[in-house]
């Protein structure tokens, strides 16, 4: 079952440092080309690791789109 | 818990090659490899790799500011992230770059002399004399490393004042190098 809450990245904020990658608990999201970060929606939690070390702030733990 | 990978202990080279600075100033020139591997890694790979996994600097503020729990963790200021200043520090940052190795030109074809300083925030000049003895190497690779080093050093300073009030990597957010290898990406994956 997919969880309620889900990670979103602004591409334009993104510096793609790789922060999020780094302490993503699940390999949810990964920096993509370098140069933006993407998340596997599959696989995130929503724990907001990523939004929270994320130096540029360009990550929001969202609602999950009902599908 | 992610398996440790050989990389993920670069934070230790980070603080080596500080340190190996106030012994021998020439240990400076150590500092082109975190300049040029990123470049290549970005040129020839269209990546992040070094930024992702190979930074030293920033597993550093990592460890100081998560693990030590020396940074306040809140929210960069937007502005510091957006992407005029982002552009705009590297556009500073490059031409601070340009003005150093003039210096070193002027010194390697004799028109000023050596000056054994550190220039810290690209204004205070900081006596470093005791890194260096006279001769040992042409005077524009010694004029290069105290160059060389005063960048690094003043980048690390303002990182770790960033991290301190903002989030560990802050500094990240708008590192020149990593705004320049991202750019790269950015123009290699456009193409393809």
């Amino acid at each position: 079952m997919a969880s309620k809450r889900v990670a979103a990245v602004d591409r334009s904020r993104c510096a793609s440092c790789g922060a999020c990658e780094n302490v993503c608990p699940r390999s949810a999201i990964k920096v993509k080309g370098g140069c933006y970060a993407v998340v596997d929606e599959e696989q995130c939690v929503g724990c907001g690791k990523c939004a929270n070390i994320c130096p540029a702030g360009s990550i929001e733990i969202k609602e999950r789109a009902k599908a | 818990m992610k398996k440790k990978r050989w990389y993920d202990y670069l934070w230790l080279w980070a603080i080596l090659y500080f340190t190996l600075g106030f012994f021998n100033i020439l240990f400076a020139w150590l500092g082109m490899i975190d300049f040029l591997l990123p470049l290549a890694l970005a040129i020839f790979g269209g990546n992040k790799f070094f930024c992702n996994h190979l930074c030293g600097r920033g597993q550093l503020f990592n460890k100081l500011g998560g693990d030590l729990k020396c940074s306040r963790n809140k929210p960069t200021p937007r502005w510091l992230a957006s992407r005029w200043f982002r552009l705009a520090f590297l556009v500073f940052f490059l031409t601070m770059f340009g003005n150093m190795v003039f210096q070193t030109y002027l010194v390697g074809s004799g028109a000023s002399s050596l000056r054994e300083f550190v220039t810290l925030f690209w204004t205070f000049q900081v006596p470093w004399g005791w890194t260096y003895a006279a001769g040992t190497v042409p005077d524009w690779v010694a004029q290069y490393s105290f160059g060389f080093y005063s960048i690094m050093l003043t980048s690390l300073l303002l990182g770790l004042i960033v991290m301190a009030l903002f989030k560990p990597r802050t500094w990240c957010a708008f590192c020149p190098m990593g705004t320049m290898t991202q750019e790269i990406c950015k123009l290699k994956n456009k193409k393809q």
